[in-house]
């Protein structure tokens, strides 16, 4: 368990940096306030959407560090076999990467407010993610013709299992770069008065903004989960399990 | 007051249940004293806190229940009294804590000289296996389960041929000799049971686990399976008969080794 | 502790979202069945888990029938009984009691007292809901496939989950873990919303410092749940796998009833490490709102401030923490690594530390108070007794190796009714009786009250302290027929007969209960804005039930902490958040 172990630690120094801010040692009893002297604060600096996007982020991340954490302690019983990656795997990470890009080129454009560029590069973020998923599809229908399926090993299985996890995540995330492409095609409309139009845009730029988070997120998802499938990962993680737990935690 | 009267009766009545009530852990048979010291520990811990708490509760309820013109103190916190209290805590966990990890040191110490007895379960019934004259058990492992061969002793070790096998019958130890109890399983997990040895672990299916105990007691006692194996799991009972050496000497030679088998 | 001077505006979030907007119902469609409005929401909520928990407590029944008097009825076989424990192992844990403290309590408290107007995200919120919804009918539809549901135990433990000795194993299980998975999906939509709620959504002056540990207990416990369910949600997913499409995660090479399967490999441990990597901060995820209810319970109608407000929040986040790695104590004879027994067994205990606190904290708050003896409070009352009892038991199966042989026991069944069965039950009743005012703006009958909670106190306390001492004389859980048990004396048949009647009679005042719900919602007393006098939000809505958007036109402002209960000084006995300090006093220190 020691991915997971790693993963929530991580979450939990976040969680207590930001808790160590907010005051949890006043006493809140002395603290009265007089009518009209609580002041509003301001808009806060992320949107809910931002916050609660990262908060998915935080549960998709621990799903992934679970099945990671499977992962190896499957890998080590005696029976374990490797696994022929097949290379289109590599290619695919590029168009990932391709995919993110875009999407970080659209985020800047959004940013500005230029709402052609934007709609490039989630069409062009679109499209490869598109490709990713099909190439996704090609590693699957290659490995299976050259015998290795689903329940032919472990390794095998966890590679299935993690790039179905991995493929489901993408796919949803394209279906929100549809609504993306959506509110950018609302927002581009001539007819617009400019307080309909200033808010429209805001609007295109979270949604860009969360679209970008999305996919640098799987982006690094996928890197990590090619490093363990892979076996480059093993050795590193198997270390760190080590010395986490004292005895082999994992 | 009834709330008050009531926590009382819930206090004084679980102690008068504690003492009087026939109910209580069966005569122990093994080396596990010690287990059954660290319970009573934890229970004379526990149950005074549990007394503490709900009687002080009881009071409070009495003596600080609404009346007219009654009003509450107003006293957000007491950091001395936190602190005593987490102290007195604190030592309280650690006084059961620390014989606790004391003796479970001693539970996964198996003694040098542990005699060696296999026990296999199946849905529903308990397999033994004892190392034949060579002094150990063979290699095995469910593939190698057959008609022929339930326990999945490997043919192709020369070890395992001399092996004792007891298939669904009764086991018998030697009493006075501390047993090193290897566990597996051939289909789902099991939980080798005896609860007058208090000693009790899981049997996995592709693993071996193990515990230990030195029945100390001649008798007949039950086997129970103690890990939920399906629809016959309440009806997976065995007996185990703590003998003299001789006794168990007698029995031994009745046994059919693997190459009989 | 240093005295951090205090500024409000540093650490409240605005008053109101900009973005935010309400969505205005159409029909009435929209408005009480597709609604939007946490309030309806936790409504649907609340009333399907209490509709399932009730076909659980059947279940229940059943299991009683045939523990108390074996052998009698007979169309109760081994098949169904484990069927029968299941599936209330099951819906207790997740689909009653998890659902309940979150969907239904965390939806309807959270906006009302941090003072929003709704959560951050509705459509997510009703999606949450009928996703949940959806899960519970998978759930019961496995009773009515072939084979009926799974009899694995409520902890799923393969190989047996999915092998053909056990009760279910075709249709029965794949719809369990479908179920669990989609509920797992549907709860995220939720826990989702209600933390962002919490973090973004706070009135002016809504400080941490200054929310009601009530939402303090669900806002922990529901960042918690997020983080835990994924290891059900995977193990789920990966069993899935193993029976579906053969592939051989969590099962060995083994061999069943004389035929090989065609499984090899895998680790059943692995799905143990996963189940309670969940199970465990689950005990804690229906615990800390728990934790956090009673504390407003006992506050508010002891009409004192909370003993150690800042110990409580510090302890229910350390809790939160600690839970996370503890799991394995789960598996102390389950084959594991034994020196695993010592870590574990040391975090175990060191949680009794923070959970003793907040014990304390609940007695101490009644030291000096002014007690009203009303309904909530005496199902809080309750609680506090049922879980120093369960919580003491615990120290015995936390402490490695006393749980040796009392694990697998019903020793285990009598500790965990008692901790996170009957004490977290007991609280939500108290939550029912406290907020069903505010819900529907009529009492529930405070005589039916009492008697509910007396019967289900007392008969409850009967049902499991005796069962620890049948444990204790080593009968397994589990087990369909105890009374041929070598080491149990015929008295221990009379003693399950005792705890069969009694469980009857509890079940029995359940009915009261639903009949008061349902009676008081024509008939009960008209209860005003803030009956129990609270100094939370949720009492100072202009309008009791709340309207969409709960606060009228202009949202609350806090201007002190929840607990202003019996100040010096004061005209009345509390102080509401939303009330400035007097011009002429200070503030009491």
């Amino acid at each position: 368990m020691s991915a997971i172990l790693i993963f929530l630690t991580v979450l939990a120094l976040g969680a207590g940096w930001w808790l160590s801010r907010q005051g949890l040692t006043v006493k809140p009893w002395l603290q009265v306030d007089h009518a009209g002297t609580v002041a509003d604060p301001g808009p806060s600096r992320h949107s809910p959407a931002q916050l609660g996007l990262g908060l998915f982020l935080a549960v998709v991340g621990s799903l992934f560090a679970l099945l990671i954490s499977a992962y190896i302690i499957r890998a080590e019983a005696g029976d374990w076999r490797g696994f022929p990656l097949p290379w289109i795997v590599w290619a695919n990470t590029l168009t990932l990467l391709a995919a993110s890009l875009a999407l970080e080129w659209a985020r800047s454009a959004a940013q500005r407010g230029a709402l052609a560029v934007a709609r490039t590069g989630v069409i062009a973020g679109s499209g490869a993610a598109l490709l990713f998923v099909t190439g996704q599809l090609v590693a699957w229908a290659s490995l299976t013709e050259s015998g290795y399926d689903i329940s032919s090993g472990p390794a095998g299985s966890f590679f299935y299992l993690m790039t179905a996890a991995h493929g489901l995540h993408v796919v949803g995330g394209i279906f929100a770069l549809g609504r993306t492409l959506g509110h950018i095609r609302r927002a581009d409309q001539d007819n617009l008065g400019w307080q309909e139009r200033k808010e429209q845009a805001g609007l295109v730029r979270i949604s860009v903004d969360l679209a970008a988070t999305y996919w640098l997120f799987m982006l690094f998802v996928w890197v990590v989960l090619l490093l363990v499938l892979s076996g480059w990962a093993g050795a590193f993680l198997a270390l760190c399990g080590q010395i986490l737990s004292g005895s082999g935690l994992t | 007051m009834l709330v008050a009267l009531m926590m009382v009766l819930v206090v004084v009545g679980s102690i008068v249940f504690h003492f009087l009530s026939p109910w209580w852990f069966p005569p122990l048979a093994s080396n596990w004293g010690y287990i059954d010291d660290t319970t009573v520990l934890t229970f004379a811990i526990t149950g005074a806190v549990f007394a503490a708490v709900v009687l002080f509760m009881a009071y409070c309820l009495y003596r600080f229940r609404h009346k007219e013109g009654n009003k509450a103190t107003y006293e957000p916190e007491n950091r001395r009294l936190e602190v005593w209290l987490i102290s007195l805590t604190t030592g309280g966990v650690i006084a059961m804590l620390a014989p606790g990890l004391f003796v479970w040191a001693q539970f996964i110490s198996v003694p040098d000289d542990a005699m060696e007895v296999e026990v296999i379960g199946q849905q529903w019934l308990w397999n033994y296996r004892l190392p034949g004259e060579d002094g150990r058990l063979g290699a095995a492992d469910n593939r190698f389960v057959t008609f022929d061969n339930p326990l999945g002793i490997s043919p192709h070790d020369p070890a395992g041929q001399d092996d004792l096998v007891v298939i669904g019958s009764d086991l018998y130890l030697p009493v006075d000799r501390p047993i090193r109890f290897a566990l597996r399983s051939v289909d789902v997990l099991h939980n080798f049971y005896v609860p007058e040895f208090r000693a009790k672990m899981d049997m996995i299916p592709g693993s071996s686990t193990y515990f230990w105990a030195t029945p100390t007691k001649v008798g007949t006692y039950e086997i129970l399976c103690a890990e939920l194996c399906g629809v016959g799991h309440s009806y997976m009972r065995g007996i185990v008969h703590v003998v003299t050496q001789e006794e168990y000497d007698d029995w031994l030679v009745l046994q059919r080794t693997f190459a009989e088998f | 502790m240093a005295n951090i001077p205090h500024d409000a505006t540093n650490t409240a979030p605005p008053a109101e979202l900009g973005e935010m907007e309400l969505y205005h119902p159409k029909s009435w469609w929209t408005k009480y069945v597709f609604s939007q409005d946490a309030k309806i929401i936790a409504i649907q909520y609340a009333v399907t888990a209490l509709a399932i928990g009730f076909v659980a407590l059947v279940l229940s029944w059943l299991i009683r029938l045939q523990l108390g008097f074996p052998n009698t009825f007979t169309f109760i076989d081994a098949e169904r009984y484990y069927q029968f424990i299941t599936m209330h192992g099951m819906i207790m844990v997740v689909y009653l009691l998890t659902a309940l403290f979150l969907g239904g309590f965390g939806n309807y408290l959270i906006p009302l007292m941090v003072g929003a107007r709704d959560m951050v995200f509705p459509y997510a919120n009703m999606l949450s809901y009928w996703i949940y919804l959806l899960a519970v009918l998978v759930l019961v539809a496995s009773f009515f496939v072939p084979g009926g549901p799974t009899g694995a135990g409520w902890t799923l433990y393969p190989p047996q989950a999915i092998t053909s000795g056990t009760p279910g194993d075709e249709g029965g299980i794949i719809l369990m873990l479908v179920s669990l998975i989609l509920f797992i999906i549907g709860f995220t939509m939720g826990g989702l919303n209600y933390t962002v709620t919490v973090l973004q959504a706070r009135t002016r002056g809504m400080t941490l410092m200054r929310m009601p540990l009530t939402v303090w207990g669900i806002f922990v416990a529901t960042i918690m749940a997020l983080l835990a369910f994924p290891a059900l949600f995977v193990a789920a997913v990966m069993m899935l796998f193993d029976k579906l499409l053969g592939t051989s995660f969590f099962m060995p090479t083994l061999v069943e009833f004389g035929e090989q399967l065609s499984y090899g490999g895998g680790s059943p441990i692995l799905f143990q490490h996963l189940f309670w990597f969940f199970g465990h901060p689950e005990v804690y995820i229906v615990a800390l709102p728990a934790f956090g209810i009673v504390s407003d319970l006992i506050s508010t109608h002891a009409r004192r401030n909370i003993f150690g407000y800042r110990m409580m929040v510090w302890a229910i986040v350390i809790i939160g923490a600690l839970s996370f790695v503890v799991w394995a104590h789960h598996m102390y004879v389950s084959g594991m690594h034994p020196y695993f027994g010592f870590w574990f067994a040391t975090t175990t205990l060191i949680i009794a530390v923070p959970t003793a606190i907040k014990v304390y904290n609940w007695v101490l708050t009644l030291w000096r108070a002014d007690i009203h003896f009303t309904t909530p409070m005496l199902f809080a009352l309750g609680f506090i007794v049922t879980f120093v009892n369960g919580g003491l038991s615990g120290l015995f199966l936390g402490n490695v190796v006393v749980d040796v042989p009392l694990s697998d026991t019903m020793f285990v069944v009598a500790h965990f009714h008692m901790v996170m069965g009957i004490a977290p039950i007991l609280v939500i009743y108290g939550a029912i009786y406290h907020w069903y005012p505010k819900v529907t703006g009529r009492m529930l009958s405070e005589a039916l009250g009492k008697f509910h909670f007396w019967v289900t106190f007392v008969g409850a306390y009967l049902i499991f302290f005796p069962m620890h001492y049948v444990g204790l004389m080593g009968a397994p859980r589990r087990y369909f027929e105890t009374s041929d048990i070598m080491v149990l004396p015929d008295s221990a048949i009379t003693l399950n007969a005792f705890m069969s009647i009694a469980a009857f009679v509890v079940g029995f005042a359940q009915m009261v209960f639903i009949f008061n719900v349902v009676w008081s919602l024509k008939n009960g007393k008209e209860a005003g804005g803030n009956p129990w006098r609270a100094t939370t939000l949720e009492w100072q809505t202009p309008k009791t039930p709340p309207e969409h958007g709960n606060w009228g036109k202009e949202l609350p402002i806090v201007y002190r902490w929840a607990y202003d209960y019996s100040v010096p000084g004061a005209p009345e006995d509390f102080v509401p958040q939303n009330q400035p300090a007097a011009a002429t006093q200070g503030a009491p220190s």
